[in-house]
């Protein structure tokens, strides 16, 4: 299958910004069952951008704007070849050994309610464990800037889709089971319209290797997600961490502009 | 190694804030003479109008109290909550020396400090010790200048006098446009009747009383005041005395950076206007739009400043 | 705990001291104690005139206090000194060599040296700066082995700092105090010399400069600014190094270059002595709500265009549960034995270990793992049975998170106390510099002293105090006349 993204982010500042520094993590790599065809970014004013690979691997871009900056627009254009895995990621850079991921940061502790949402440690109760998030939490897909911990989260009845992986990974966690945040695209809506809209999930490395699984659809996630980054938690995949140096408000249109194409 | 902006910025404010705390200390004290010292008492509104000059009606009202020597000389000398104290400016200032102690000799560090120190002192509530701190800030304040005047001729220096000339014009030309009305009371031809206290304390808040008898011999006229205060180049709180210490502070640092700009360009504009500005034509045409225009300038040469030497 | 050594007296008492120090000894007999305390309040006057003064946490702001300084000296004899040196030596070498290896190929871990989970666990390993390899292969430019002593040939290690010790300013600045205060010393004995070390520091960074610099690499100190508690020490560092103290606010990274902003324009940056945590040192890979950090300045490190000293990701090796596997790691680097021994170490993560300590917490004491500066620590001897009882809770609940030690007859050395010269348990910081060709250990350091007496607590926010440290260059006296520089001194200035 052929994914497409169009992706717009801008920000509008009520004052003028003196400089923007940010770390995109908006690119994909290839793995045995997604290939990248183009991908590519714009931003619609004087910057410099540097490429780079972080700690875990992810495709990184250092975005430095110099102001007066009043209003910033990154625009991600691309097309991805999925092929069915049934979840298995294979082929992908691995800079640490699963270990790492069992390691508990401050945004994914699990309390007693979330490490008795995973039933067991193998891949059963993996995917399991994403239906029990699926069936326990009503998703809200909505933008939400401010990224809270697990535990805050399962408090609420409507989370993100941010939300359920942290959980997942917080769960999964508590089992002994190395797993991890993944930020990426992924198709949603009805049959009629279905869009290609950013999205978070997880991977848990179990049966001997990492599957992804999308507590947002219940089950181990497919055809239809792009994997751009993984991190211990969802600071560490933030597809934007930026730093602007200036007076005022910060006005945020995520994801304003969305498109997503599939073809056989 | 060319200064870090960060430095020449604290540098600067170091010299606009003890400026502003030694002349809100002559404020003061001019106010209290004025108020109760002279042979008619001038009353309240002394002190209302020592607040306009201070720019601080606003900040004042907000607190309710009524205007009156108690009130407004505490507001003006120990209120920590608005800039236009002189407890905030020796605090303030003495933040920028501590963040700059390294490029400060002792003995400009130990002025602030010995300053802060005496202001932040225990005392009692009334009166006549006021005169006795203001008295204590203007020693240190001068103190402070002498220690300056005797660090090395470099950077360091020249930004603290850069940053005390250009608040000294705004102090100066402020104080003459809340007083001008006293100076040439409406309707009162220049040269007529006028209240020589009133004059006598503007004089004492730039310290020009003596310069005024030195350089016109034929007694207190308000056209000579305000020829004195606007373009008397040799009185160093003159308008015509900070103008051209700015140029030359920027010149000096154009000369250590290796380049000038946008600031350079505004100050020399000011004063070349400035050597061709007569007193009485000033006073001709309208003295108060004078001032406007010019603490407007003032206002754009220091945001002019921090631009060009990257002070944010 | 028996009689404690002491470095001076031996177990002998003042009139008994050690061979070859027995002209110190009797420096000490002879110089009267008030003369000593006279002297003394003088070095007090210097300090609080120059500013030398250290901010303890949780006091507020107006409480800024000098360190005591006692006037008696700590001696290492030029043998013990040439031990502790080759020590200190290869620990630093394996430190910096086992960084290396964690970020990279993890060489420890396949050879099953250490457990992974112990790596792999601990939030002082930090993924984000993982395939980053510092210019030069220098991860602890500055590391500070803490060290205590407990005979004549007994040293440990007590702990490793390869993050940012601090406290190299009071050695220099004892030093400084102690040749005003006691110049007959300097005449007697043969000292070596520390004041060299910003020269070293700065020569330490000018080798790791990133290979594009040049010949004349800009070298600064970042300090989080002048509230903080080691402000002194940054300003102090940077002027004796002649080089620029510099503010987060001050730097710009631009196309993974690090800038400062003149008032001439921006001027490059090679090599940053930072004091600032790595959690706080750039905002877009770390802490988000940190306004102190640099952004983009591990994006700079990582393209190789600044050196950052010390390096991020250094607190794996100050972790005290990775400290108790030290010997195993100097070992498997070096490929020899370790020169300097650990304090014998139960990691209360291993449950028969745990059960120990719980057995006997009125005996030892016990430490966080991430813990510095004396806080959350636990020393069981002279501990209230109300602490005692705190920590076994804690512990039980997060046994990973604590060490515990054997309580040790540390070292004493005189002390001036209000009742004349007395015993005080101490403990010594050297402080060792790695650079691009050579590791340096500078002939001193910091001597910490617990001024209560029989207390073993000598962290300064802990009521500790500091002495300076002569490594004295042969054992000898240089001369053998008795010492006439006290009269000289009494009666001068």
């Amino acid at each position: 299958m052929r994914l497409s993204v169009q992706h717009e982010t801008r920000y509008r500042f009520t004052e003028p910004q003196a400089r923007i520094v940010q770390l995109l993590r908006l690119f994909p790599g290839d793995t045995s069952h997604q290939t990248v065809v183009n991908w590519r970014i714009d931003v619609d004013c004087d910057a410099r951008l540097r490429e780079s690979i972080d700690g875990y691997g992810n495709l990184t871009r250092m975005l430095y704007a110099e102001g007066p900056v009043e209003t910033l627009c990154l625009t991600v254009t691309g097309e991805a070849l999925l092929s069915e895995s049934d979840g298995a990621i294979e082929a992908t850079d691995e800079p640490f050994p699963p270990e790492l991921f069992r390691r508990v940061t401050p945004l994914t502790r699990a309390d007693d309610a979330i490490a008795m949402l995973a039933t067991g440690s193998d891949l059963a109760a993996m995917t399991a464990l994403a239906a029990a998030i699926h069936g326990r939490w009503s998703l809200d897909r909505r933008p939400t800037p401010a990224i809270r911990s697990a535990i805050e989260a399962a408090a609420d009845d409507r989370v993100s889709p941010r939300d359920m992986a942290q959980i997942f990974v917080a769960a999964a966690r508590a089992k002994g089971v190395p797993a991890r945040y993944v930020s990426g695209y992924s198709l949603s809506g009805d049959d009629e319209r279905r869009t290609l809209a950013p999205h978070a999930w997880a991977e848990a490395h179990v049966a001997g290797g990492w599957f992804a699984f999308d507590p947002a659809v219940g089950g181990r996630s497919g055809l239809d997600h792009i994997r751009v980054a993984v991190a211990l938690d969802a600071a560490g995949a933030a597809p934007i961490a930026g730093v602007r140096m200036g007076a005022g408000e910060e006005v945020l249109d995520v994801d304003v502009h969305v498109e997503g194409s599939e073809q056989a | 190694m060319a200064m870090l902006s960060r430095t020449a910025a604290s540098l600067y404010w170091l010299g606009r804030y003890v400026e502003r705390a030694d002349f809100l200390a002559r404020l003061v004290e001019a106010t209290v003479r004025l108020d109760a010292l002279s042979s008619r008492p001038a009353g309240d509104a002394a002190w209302a109008s020592a607040l306009a000059v201070s720019y601080t009606e606003d900040s004042f009202a907000a607190t309710g109290q009524a205007v009156g020597q108690g009130s407004v000389a505490r507001f003006l000398t120990c209120d920590r909550s608005h800039p236009g104290s002189i407890l905030w400016c020796l605090d303030a200032a003495r933040n920028n020396a501590k963040a700059v102690r390294t490029a400060l000799t002792r003995d400009a560090w130990t002025a602030i400090n010995r300053a802060w120190i005496v202001f932040n002192a225990p005392r009692g509530e009334e009166g006549e010790d006021i005169l006795n701190l203001v008295e204590a800030i203007k020693a240190e304040a001068r103190g402070f200048e002498g220690a300056v005047q005797r660090m090395m001729k470099n950077e360091a220096t020249w930004f603290v006098q850069l940053g005390a000339a250009i608040e000294r014009a705004d102090n100066t030309a402020r104080l003459i446009d809340v007083k001008y009305h006293l100076l040439l009371p409406e309707g009162e031809r220049i040269g007529g009747a006028i209240d020589r206290d009133q004059w006598t304390t503007i004089l004492q808040t730039v310290s020009a009383v003596t310069a005024y008898r030195w350089l016109y011999s034929d007694g207190l006229k308000p056209a000579s005041v305000i020829e004195l205060l606007l373009s008397r180049g040799e009185v160093p709180r003159s308008l015509a005395a900070c103008v051209d210490e700015t140029v030359e502070m920027l010149n000096m640092l154009g000369k250590r950076t290796g380049f000038q700009g946008e600031a350079d360009r505004m100050a020399r504009a000011r004063l070349a206007r400035m050597q061709k500005t007569r007193a009485h034509e000033v006073i001709v045409s309208g003295l108060h739009e004078y001032l406007t225009a010019f603490i407007r300038e003032n206002a754009m040469l220091d945001a002019a400043i921090a631009r060009q030497f990257r002070f944010i | 705990m028996g009689q404690a050594f002491d470095e001076i007296w031996g177990q002998g008492g003042p009139d008994n001291p050690r061979d070859d120090l027995a002209a110190l000894a009797r420096w000490m007999r002879e110089v009267p104690s008030h003369e000593l305390k006279r002297r003394l309040q003088s070095a007090e006057a210097t300090f609080r005139q120059l500013g030398i003064t250290f901010a303890v946490y949780g006091d507020s702001e107006a409480a800024e206090r000098i360190i005591p300084f006692d006037i008696v000296p700590r001696v290492f004899k030029a043998d013990e000194w040439a031990r502790l040196s080759k020590g200190l030596v290869q620990r630093t070498q394996a430190i910096n060599a086992f960084l290396d290896d964690i970020y990279g190929e993890r060489r420890i871990l396949k050879a099953g040296v250490l457990p992974p989970d112990l790596i792999f666990g601990n939030s002082q390993f930090r993924p984000e700066i993982a395939g980053i390899r510092p210019p030069h292969g220098v991860w602890a430019h500055i590391c500070g082995i803490d060290l205590v002593r407990t005979g004549p040939d007994e040293f440990f290690v007590l702990e490793d700092n390869a993050r940012t010790p601090s406290g190299v300013s009071y050695m220099l600045e004892n030093r400084e105090a102690m040749i005003r205060l006691c110049p007959e010393l300097f005449r007697n004995f043969r000292v070596a010399a520390v004041d060299s070390y910003p020269d070293l520091l700065l020569e330490t960074m000018r080798s790791v400069a990133p290979p594009g610099a040049g010949a004349h690499p800009n070298c600064v100190v970042l300090t989080p600014g002048h509230f903080n508690s080691a402000y002194y020490e940054h300003s102090f560092l940077a002027d004796s190094m002649g080089i620029e103290l510099v503010e987060p606010a001050d730097l710009v990274v631009d196309g993974d270059v690090v800038w400062m902003q003149t008032i001439a324009g921006r001027v490059r940056v090679d090599v940053i002595y930072r004091r600032i945590d790595d959690d706080y040192i750039d905002p877009v890979v770390f802490r988000p709500d940190s306004l102190l950090g640099v952004p983009g300045l591990i994006a700079a490190y990582r393209a190789g265009n600044v050196a950052l000293v010390n390096a991020p990701g250094n607190g794996i090796a100050d972790d005290k549960a990775i400290y108790s596997y030290m010997p195993e790691i100097v070992k498997f680097y070096s490929e020899s034995e370790p020169l300097l021994p650990n304090v014998e170490t139960w990691r209360c993560r291993e449950p028969d270990a745990l059960k120990y300590v719980l057995d006997h917490l009125d005996e030892v004491v016990v430490k966080l793992v991430d813990g510095s500066g004396g806080y959350g620590m636990l020393v069981g001897p002279t501990a209230s049975k109300a602490e005692i009882e705190n920590f076994r809770r804690a512990l039980i609940a997060e046994p990973q998170r604590y060490i515990a030690q054997p309580t040790l007859a540390l070292s004493t050395v005189p002390t001036l106390t209000e009742k004349g010269l007395s015993p005080r348990h101490v403990d010594f910081r050297p402080f060792v510099l790695t650079g691009a060709n050579k590791v340096q250990v500078v002939p001193g350091g910091l001597t910490r002293v617990a001024l209560k007496e029989g207390s073993l607590v000598v962290n300064s926010s802990q009521g500790g105090g500091t002495k300076d440290s002569f490594v004295l260059m042969d054992d000898r006296p240089a001369q053998t006349q008795t010492m006439g520089g006290m009269t000289q001194s009494q009666g001068g200035r």
